[in-house]
C-alpha cells in the first residue's frame, strides 16, 4: 500500500519518502483542547457526530474542572435524512448554548468528517448567525475534520479562520506578528526578549482575549512560532503580510535564530542580537548541557504526529547528540519549513505521509533507543522494550524560547532516565 | 442535532473494538477516516495494554471521497489477511464511513479473502458504545453457531449424572469495569460449587472458543448491558438457560449461588461456598456512623441496581437518588427506583446529573469518572462504581467488585472517602477549631501554616430561581451557617432555603436556619 515518489531536491535538503497507507494521527479537532485553553471568551461547537464528542474527552483525559467551552452538536438520523433541516437545528442550539454562557465572546463552529461528507455548510451557517448575534459576540466556522486536516491542523484552520475579522493595520506602520498558540510563560519571555531588542510593536495571534485582534496590513512581518500555520500564514499574506523565514524557536540555536531574523527586520544586526540576549542564551545552554549527558549517542526515530517532528529532530540532533534514524511528518509544507530542512541536511530519512505497519515494521528493524509516536502506539511498543515519548505532550507543555531548553530535552531524556532507574524486570 | 459537552459512552464501533480487543485471532476492519483511530488509545493508555487493538482503519482522506474509498477497504481487507491470518474477521464503519454508503461486509464478502467475514451494521447515528459491544458479541457468536443447534433434551435439565455440570461467563469484555478480577473471581466462586467453567466470552476467548459454547449446561450473563441478546440467542438456539443474577453485593451474590444450583440442580448451602466481611464490618458499632448517610447512585443500569441494593440494605445508607445512562436497562432502573420511592433519572446528559447531585448534596456520590468530577466540584466524597471509567480505575491489584471479595472491595471503596465516625461529631462540636475546618490546613502540615486560607470548596450558587423572589441570607445567619461542617453545609443551606421559599420568607435569619433544620430532621 505504500509507495515511494522521490521529490526533486532543491539544495542540501533531505529527499522526501511519500507513504500512503493506514494512518495514526489525531484530527484536527484535537486543537480545540489547547485553544479553548488559550482563548479564554471562545466556544468551540463541533458539528459531528458521538465518536467527535468521545474522542474531544477520550484526549483531553476528561478534564472535567470545569464546564468546558468546548461541546458537539451531534447529528442524528433526522438530520442525516433531512427531515430536520440541519440548519433551523443549529440555530436552536446555538441559541441553546449562547443562552447559558453569556460570557462567551467568539463561537467557531468547527467542521468535523460527517458535517463536510453531507456538505453541511458551516460557514454560511456562521455569516447567518453573526447576523442574528451581531451585537453579542463574533462567529466563524473551520474544519477541524479527520479527512482534512491532521492533529495541529486543526489550529490553522482557526486562526485563518479569523483572518477576515483582523483590523487593518495603518498604513505607513510596521508591526511584527507571531503567530501560532505558545504557552503564556513563553508569550511573557518573548516580550521581554523582543523589548530587549528594541521591538516595541509586537502582536501575538492567537491571543487570551477574542476581542484581541491584532491589526494586519502590508506593514505586517510574520514570524511563526509553530510550524502547522500554512492556511493562516496564506490568509495574512493575502492581507498584504510578509513572512519572515527563519528556523522555530525549539532550542538555543532555534530560538536565537528566530529572534534574529525579526531582528533583521527591524535593521538590527545577528551580532547584535547574540549580545543583547546573551544572558538567558547562556543560562540555556548551561542548563541543556546537563540534559545533553543523557541523550548523546542516542538514537530516535519519529513517526508522524504532531507536526513539530523536523524542528525537534534538528535541535535534538545539533543541539542534544542525538542521531536520527527516521523522521517522519504528517505532511510537508516545503514553503514553511525550507530554512529548517536546509539546517536538517540531506542525509536524514525524512518521510511525508504514513503506512502504519511498515513504519512499525522500521521501528522494530532499527530499534532506536526512542520513538516519539501517538499515543495509541506508545505502551505496545514500550511492551516490545523499546523507549518511546508521547507526542501530545510536545504540544501540551511549554518547549518554545531559551528558559524551555532544559525542559524540552528533558522531556526525551525521562525515559530513557527512568530505564536506567528502575530494577523491575523488563518492559519485554 | 442533540447538545453534548460530555458523553457517557462512545460511538457503537467503540463497542465492536472492545469485542474484538478482548478476543485472541480476531481482528476488526473499520472503514472511517484518519482521528477516529484515536480508539486504540482507550485501550493503549487507558488499561495500559502492551499490544495495539486489533483493528486496523482505512484512514481515508477528502482526496479519496467519490473515487477510491471502495477500493481502499478491499486493499485493507487483503492486507490485514495477509499481515495477522486473522481466524475471523470483523467488518465494521464508524460515523462517517456509514456515510459513504461503501457496504465494506458486501465488499468484504465479494473480496474472496482467506478468513471468514462477519459484518457488523453499526447505526452510528442512533445507537451507542454498548449497543456496539452487544450487536458485535452477537453477530460474532451467531455467525460461529448459526448452523448448529442442539440435537436433543429439553431446556435447563443440567449435566448427566456423572459429568460436571458447566458453565459459560457471558459479557466481561476489554474496557469494562473491574471485568478481568471479576471473572477470576465468579471462577474461584463457581469452582468452590463443584461448577466448571467452559468458555468466558468475549474476554480471552478465540473464535474456536466460542464453538464450544454450546457444550455448558448454562450461560451466565455476566455483563447485561452487553450480553442480553447473545444469551437469549444461545438460550433460543441451544436451549442453554441464562443465569441472569450478576453477584454484585453480599445479597446478591447469595442468590447467584442460589440460581447457578436451582438452574443446574445442585443442592449447595451458599453459606458453604464462601463468605465476606462486609455483613460484620457493616454490622460492627463502628459502621453505625453510616447509618442513614444520603447516597446518591448513578451508573450504567448493572451497577446501578446493584448499588443501590447494597447502600440500602448492606451498608445502611439513604439511597437519594438512582439513575442510569443504560437506557437499555430504563425500565429496571425506574421499578428500582419507584421501590426505593424515588423517581429514576434516566439521561446521558451529565450536566442533568450535575443539577441533581447539586440539588440532592448527598454526602456520598457513587457514579462513573463523570460523577467524580461532578462531586469534586461539590466538594461532596465519591466513590466510582462503573464505566466511563479512567486509568486510576485499573488498579493494579486484585480488586474484584463481584462475589465475596468484591463485598470487600466495595466496603473499603465506599467508606475510605468518607469522614469517619468519631472525625464527624469532633468536627461537629468544636466548629469554631482554628486548626481543624474546612478553611485550614491539616495541623501535620505545619509549615504551611495553619488557618491559610484555601478556596471555598462548595461554590453550588444560590437555588433561588430570578423572579420567584429571592431569598437573602442576613448576616448572621450566614455566620451560623458557616459554623455548620462544610461536609453537610451545602444540604443545610438548600433546606434553609427551600424552607424559607416555602414559607415565603424573603430574609434567612438564625432562627429560620433552626426552624429548618428541625422541618427536615429524620
Amino acid at each position: 500500500m505504500s509507495q515511494v515518489i522521490a521529490r526533486a531536491a532543491t539544495g542540501d535538503v533531505p529527499e522526501v519518502r511519500t507513504e500512503r497507507g493506514e494512518r495514526a494521527v489525531f484530527c484536527g479537532l484535537t486543537s480545540i483542547i489547547w485553544l479553548h485553553r488559550r482563548i479564554q471568551d471562545a466556544f468551540f461547537l463541533v458539528v459531528g457526530s458521538r465518536t467527535c464528542a468521545h474522542l474531544l474527552q477520550s484526549a483531553a483525559g476528561v478534564m472535567i474542572f470545569a464546564e468546558p467551552r468546548f461541546a458537539t452538536a451531534i447529528l442524528g438520523e433526522r438530520d442525516l435524512a433531512g427531515m430536520a433541516d440541519c440548519h433551523e437545528e443549529l440555530d436552536r442550539v446555538v441559541a441553546e448554548l449562547l443562552a447559558r454562557r453569556p460570557d462567551i465572546r467568539r463561537l467557531f463552529l468547527v467542521g468535523s468528517c460527517p458535517s463536510e461528507v453531507i456538505k453541511l455548510d458551516l460557514a454560511n451557517a456562521a455569516a447567518r448567525l453573526q447576523g442574528v448575534h451581531d451585537n453579542r459576540l463574533r462567529i466563524s466556522a473551520f474544519s477541524g475534520s479527520g479527512i482534512e486536516t491532521t492533529f495541529t491542523q486543526g489550529e490553522d484552520q482557526c486562526l485563518a479562520s479569523m483572518v477576515p475579522d483582523l483590523p487593518e493595520l495603518e498604513a505607513g506602520n510596521q508591526r511584527l506578528m507571531v503567530v501560532g498558540t505558545l504557552a503564556d510563560i513563553v508569550e511573557e519571555q518573548f516580550r521581554r526578549h523582543f523589548a530587549q531588542l528594541g521591538i516595541d510593536h509586537v502582536d501575538f495571534f492567537p491571543a487570551a482575549r477574542a476581542d484581541d485582534l491584532p491589526p494586519v496590513g502590508p506593514g505586517t512581518r510574520l514570524l511563526l512560532a509553530q510550524p502547522f500555520v500554512s492556511d493562516t500564514v496564506q490568509a495574512l499574506c493575502k492581507r498584504g503580510a510578509k513572512v519572515i523565514p527563519s528556523l522555530y524557536p525549539l532550542g538555543v540555536q532555534g530560538t536565537l535564530a528566530w529572534f534574529q531574523a525579526a531582528a533583521a527586520e527591524w535593521g538590527m544586526d545577528a551580532e547584535s542580537v547574540s549580545a543583547a540576549l546573551a544572558i538567558p542564551v547562556a543560562r540555556a545552554q548551561k542548563a541543556v548541557a546537563r540534559v545533553r549527558e543523557n541523550l548523546k549517542d542516542k538514537t530516535i526515530h519519529f513517526l508522524p504526529d504532531s507536526q513539530l517532528e523536523i524542528p525537534l529532530a534538528r535541535f535534538l540532533r545539533d543541539e542534544c547528540g542525538m542521531s536520527l534514524t527516521e523522521v517522519a511528518t504528517p505532511y510537508l509544507d516545503q514553503a514553511l519549513m525550507t530554512p529548517e530542512l536546509l539546517q536538517l541536511g540531506a542525509d536524514v530519512r525524512l518521510v511525508e505521509g504514513s503506512d502504519l505497519d511498515s513504519a512499525l515494521a522500521r521501528v522494530r528493524a532499527s530499534r532506536p533507543d526512542l520513538t516519539v509516536c501517538g499515543m495509541g502506539i506508545a505502551n505496545p511498543l514500550e511492551a516490545e522494550g523499546l523507549r518511546t515519548k508521547w507526542s501530545i505532550e510536545l504540544i501540551f507543555t511549554p518547549v518554545q524560547g531559551f528558559d524551555q531548553v532544559a525542559d524540552l530535552a528533558g522531556l526525551f531524556a525521562r525515559p530513557l532516565a527512568r530505564e536506567r532507574q528502575l530494577e523491575v524486570g523488563s518492559w519485554s | 442535532m442533540e447538545l453534548t459537552l460530555w458523553t457517557y459512552e462512545g460511538p457503537p464501533h467503540v463497542g465492536a473494538i472492545r469485542i474484538a480487543a478482548s478476543m485472541r485471532d480476531v481482528h476488526l476492519v473499520l472503514h472511517a477516516p484518519q482521528g477516529d483511530t484515536y480508539a486504540d488509545l482507550l485501550f493503549t493508555m487507558i488499561e495500559r495494554e502492551g499490544r495495539r487493538p486489533p483493528v486496523t482503519w482505512t484512514t481515508f482522506q477528502a482526496r479519496d471521497l467519490g473515487s477510491s474509498t471502495a477500493e481502499m477497504v478491499i486493499e485493507t481487507l487483503q492486507g490485514v489477511c495477509e499481515r495477522y491470518q486473522p481466524k475471523v474477521l470483523l467488518v465494521a464503519e464508524s460515523c462517517t464511513g456509514e456515510l459513504l454508503q461503501d457496504q465494506p461486509g458486501a465488499l468484504a464478502r465479494g473480496a474472496g479473502l482467506s478468513a471468514p467475514v462477519i459484518p457488523i451494521e453499526m447505526a452510528a447515528y442512533t445507537r451507542k458504545e454498548n449497543w456496539g459491544a452487544s450487536e458485535t458479541l452477537y453477530q460474532l457468536v451467531r455467525g460461529l453457531l448459526g448452523g448448529k443447534a442442539r440435537d436433543s433434551g429439553a431446556e435447563g435439565e443440567g449435566a448427566p449424572a456423572g459429568r460436571r455440570p458447566s458453565v459459560n461467563l457471558i459479557g466481561p469484555t476489554k474496557l469494562g469495569f473491574r471485568c478481568r478480577d471479576d471473572v477470576t473471581e465468579v471462577c474461584r466462586l463457581l469452582e468452590r460449587m463443584g461448577v466448571a467453567v467452559n468458555v468466558v466470552a468475549p474476554l480471552g476467548a478465540s473464535p474456536h472458543d466460542l464453538l464450544r459454547i454450546p457444550e455448558a449446561d448454562a450461560n451466565i450473563n455476566l455483563a447485561p448491558e452487553v450480553a442480553d441478546l447473545t444469551c437469549d440467542w444461545l438460550r433460543r438456539q441451544f436451549k442453554q438457560p441464562t443465569i441472569k443474577t450478576v453477584p454484585l453485593g453480599w445479597g446478591a451474590t447469595r442468590d447467584f449461588i442460589t440460581e447457578v444450583a436451582s438452574v443446574l440442580n445442585l443442592d449447595i448451602d451458599p453459606d458453604a461456598v464462601g463468605e465476606s466481611r462486609l455483613p460484620w464490618y457493616s454490622r460492627s458499632v463502628d459502621s453505625t456512623y453510616l447509618t442513614g448517610k444520603r447516597v446518591f447512585v448513578f451508573a450504567d443500569g448493572t451497577h446501578a441496581l446493584a448499588a443501590a441494593r447494597m447502600a440500602r440494605d448492606e451498608m445502611g445508607f439513604e439511597v437519594v437518588g438512582l439513575g442510569t445512562y443504560s437506557r437499555e436497562r430504563a425500565r429496571d432502573v425506574r421499578a428500582l427506583a419507584a421501590e426505593y420511592g424515588l423517581e429514576a433519572l434516566i439521561t446521558d446528559d451529565y450536566l442533568a446529573v450535575e443539577r441533581a447531585v447539586a440539588e440532592l448534596q448527598p454526602e456520598l456520590v457513587l457514579g462513573t469518572q463523570m460523577e467524580r468530577h461532578i462531586a469534586k466540584r461539590l466538594g461532596i466524597p465519591c466513590a466510582v462504581i462503573s464505566t466511563p471509567a479512567h486509568v486510576q480505575d485499573y488498579p493494579a491489584r486484585y480488586s474484584p467488585q463481584m462475589g465475596f471479595e468484591g463485598c470487600n472491595v466495595i466496603f473499603d471503596t465506599w467508606v475510605h472517602p468518607l469522614i469517619m465516625g468519631l472525625e464527624e461529631h469532633l468536627l461537629t462540636m468544636f466548629r469554631d477549631d482554628f486548626e481543624f475546618n474546612d478553611a485550614a490546613v491539616p495541623s501535620h502540615l505545619g509549615g504551611e501554616g495553619a488557618g491559610a486560607q484555601q478556596p471555598e470548596i462548595n461554590n453550588v450558587a444560590s437555588i433561588t430561581p430570578a423572579g420567584s423572589g429571592a431569598v437573602a441570607w442576613a448576616v448572621s445567619a450566614e455566620k451560623e451557617l458557616r459554623k455548620i461542617p462544610f461536609f453537610v453545609r451545602g444540604k443545610a443551606r438548600r433546606n434553609t432555603e427551600h424552607f424559607a421559599l416555602e414559607q415565603g420568607l424573603t430574609v434567612i435569619e438564625v432562627e429560620t436556619l433552626y426552624e429548618a433544620k428541625a422541618h427536615f430532621s429524620r
